[in-house]
């Protein structure tokens, strides 16, 4: 029972922060109706920023708690992240508006490929280890621990999310980018900025993408300039599975592929007879999202939307 | 153009692609008649990719698994791992059906996707493959996991092995410079095979499906059997050049089909021209090739102009390729060589 708790308190972390980088693809999706497919980078510049301010910071003796160094280096890195956001919608896809869907594409894969050698010449090919200025004391729940840092990382995720998803329903800009999603011309009629409203888009996904870079740099102890790929394709799975474009999926989407992933992980080799081990964890993303295709196409909380293929 | 004219470039071609391996290799060495080899196994996966995103208008980002299966096939069927040793005839047709086998698996369930999610989920299916082959090492030793396959089989017929140094009269022939001809001659059939399909039935009910399903449906095309059609198609060319690529390398291993690989044909397809024969072609060879001439230029460029090594040469070659992507797209969305309704295309929506 408690190996079940353990693995749903671990899902709950890794699907979290899947969440947060969802939240950035399906906003973008929601709006432009492309995959971006640089997210992955921009969340692994986050973590490398991060982790490289907090290092000059310890170096120069600087006598500051762990909490304290971390906030200055997302400081850094949150600006970072939403220039370099904004910079891939510029380059990679506003020129292409209007182009049939698989060139944008192309150019978001050549820029993915761009920003990783970037990343390889700033911070090279080696795993960077995260400074062990954190806590990481365990809490006992149940038998299960969790530990002081992932609290936080699973708070700190819920409270963004909540936030994110007051500013698209409640403000001005919000309205501005659902009338954007659903009719960019007629948003453009009504005195909508369409331009800023897909920039501002990208900013705040990018935003999002450079926290959970730094969550996910700190959960594992290190970052590398690779980390970005796998982690965006299981973001965008959860976006997927959620129903793509709708920032509620995105989120339940997150968390519910972070569970599967870790009971699959947890029980796997039990339930093949020692057949499959552990190390399948990144085909359950996988089977469950072709799984939920066939049978729900639009994903989980997706409604029916027109074909934009 | 006359029909003498046609014979004229039909016969310079033909003469300039039997030449090419010597010439190439007398000047510029046989690392670069291997490269050519590359350009033609790529240009045989182009193509069958085309086929189910550029004729058929499939997204499909897991072409890869396809390669892979082939050349699993026939690295199990032609090496000491199990002991089996198919002469190439058998296992090369083998690879190519499981693979076009594996295209209806993938294409089934997928029937009813469109757009992005056919995209996700086909990535999705080439990663699942990956990782397959990368865990059937245990319990039963299947794939033997990432340390892969070696000392597969070369490509043998009648005591005549392709993987050989081989004297024929003074000549003294390379192994890269047999493979050549091999290739070629397997590129030139999945040519014709392409070519014939897209003026056929087949490719044009393709077309009419890509522009308007429901259309094509009203009139009276089984929307399904075109679909898995396509898919076992372009899998089955795929099979066929992985086959090929295991006896080539003689290794294999799953660190070959990443997704990464799966974009860059895709790349080579939308680059060239999607759709279009010649700009595929075009495409598959001129990423194949790029890559190579600018590990030989950068490296010596930097020591000649600053004396030292600035920038890691293999880091500078995958900037300058993505750099190259981009700008490509932004100044050239509609590929390298496109067709001429493509073409049409992307001028009417220019001018708006």
């Amino acid at each position: 029972m408690d190996i079940f708790l353990q693995q749903i308190l671990n899902g709950l972390v890794l699907g979290s922060i899947y969440a947060l980088i969802a939240l950035g693809y399906t906003m973008v999706y929601g709006i432009m109706g492309l995959i971006n497919f640089a997210h992955g980078e921009v969340v692994m510049f986050g973590a490398m920023v991060t982790i490289t301010v907090i290092t000059a910071l310890s170096n120069a003796g600087l006598a500051l708690p762990g909490g304290a160094l971390v906030l200055i280096g997302l400081m850094v890195a949150i600006p970072a992240c939403m220039l370099l956001g904004y910079t891939i919608e510029r380059v990679a896809y506003r020129p292409l508006r209007n182009a049939p869907k698989l060139a944008p594409l192309i150019t978001a894969i050549g820029l993915s490929i761009v920003l990783q050698q970037v990343a390889i010449l700033i911070w090279g090919r080696n795993y960077i280890p995260f400074p062990p200025i954190l806590n990481h004391d365990t809490i006992d729940i149940f038998g299960a621990t969790i530990t002081q840092l992932q609290v936080l990382i699973v708070v700190l995720c819920l409270a963004l999310m909540v936030g994110m998803l007051i500013v698209v329903e409640k403000t001005k800009l919000g309205r501005a980018m659902r009338a954007t999603s659903q009719n960019p011309g007629v948003a453009g009629l009504m005195g909508v900025n369409v331009n800023t409203i897909i920039s501002a888009t990208f900013v705040m996904g990018s935003a999002l993408g450079a926290v959970a870079g730094v969550m996910v740099a700190a959960n594992y102890d290190q970052a590398h300039y690779y980390m970005g790929f796998m982690i965006g394709l299981k973001a965008f799975t959860a976006a997927v599975l959620g129903g793509i474009g709708n920032l509620g999926g995105a989120v339940a989407g997150g968390i519910l592929l972070g569970i599967i992933e870790s009971l699959g992980a947890g029980y796997i080799g039990d339930l093949t007879g020692g057949f499959l081990g552990s190390h399948y964890q990144d085909i359950f993303a996988f089977a469950v999202l072709i799984v939920v295709l066939i049978f729900r196409p639009s994903g989980l909380l997706g409604e029916k939307i027109a074909d934009r293929a | 153009m006359t029909s003498n004219k046609k014979l004229g470039t039909f016969l310079a071609s033909a003469i300039v692609l039997a030449v090419l391996p010597f010439v190439v290799g007398s000047t510029l060495g046989n690392s670069w008649v291997r490269t050519i080899d590359f350009a033609l196994l790529y240009v045989m996966l182009a193509l069958g990719l085309n086929i189910v995103v550029g004729f058929a208008g499939l997204l499909d980002l897991g072409f890869i698994a396809f390669y892979a299966v082939g050349a699993y096939t026939f690295a199990l069927l032609g090496s000491p791992h199990f002991g089996i040793h198919l002469p190439f005839y058998i296992a090369i047709p083998l690879g190519a059906g499981f693979a076009a086998m594996f295209g209806i698996l993938l294409g089934t369930p997928v029937l009813k996707l469109k757009g992005d999610y056919l995209a996700i989920v086909t990535l999705g299916f080439g990663e699942i493959v990956r990782i397959f082959m990368n865990n059937l090492n245990a319990p039963i030793n299947i794939t033997n996991g990432p340390q892969g396959i070696n000392l597969i089989d070369p490509i043998q017929f009648a005591g005549f092995s392709l993987g050989k140094v081989t004297q024929i009269g003074s000549f003294t022939v390379n192994p890269v410079i047999l493979y050549y001809y091999m290739f070629l001659f397997l590129t030139v059939l999945v040519v014709i095979m392409v070519s014939r399909l897209q003026h056929s039935r087949i490719g044009r009910a393709w077309v009419a499906m890509r522009e308007d399903q429901i259309a094509a449906s009203a009139m009276g095309l089984n929307i399904r059997n075109i679909k898995l059609l396509a898919f076992a198609l372009g899998a089955l060319s795929g099979g066929v050049a992985g086959g090929l690529f295991a006896s080539f390398q003689g290794f294999i291993s799953p660190e070959s089909f990443g997704l990464l690989e799966s974009i860059m044909i895709l790349a080579m397809v939308v680059l060239g021209g999607m759709g279009h024969i010649p700009g595929v072609i075009l495409g598959a060879v001129v990423l194949t090739v790029a890559p190579e001439v600018l590990r030989d230029v950068i490296g010596p460029l930097q020591m000649h102009t600053f004396g030292k090594m600035i920038v890691d040469p293999e880091n500078a070659r995958m900037l300058l390729f993505g750099l190259a992507m981009v700008v490509m797209m932004l100044t050239r969305p509609e590929g390298m060589w496109p067709s001429k309704r493509r073409q049409a295309e992307f001028d009417d929506a220019k001018k708006g």
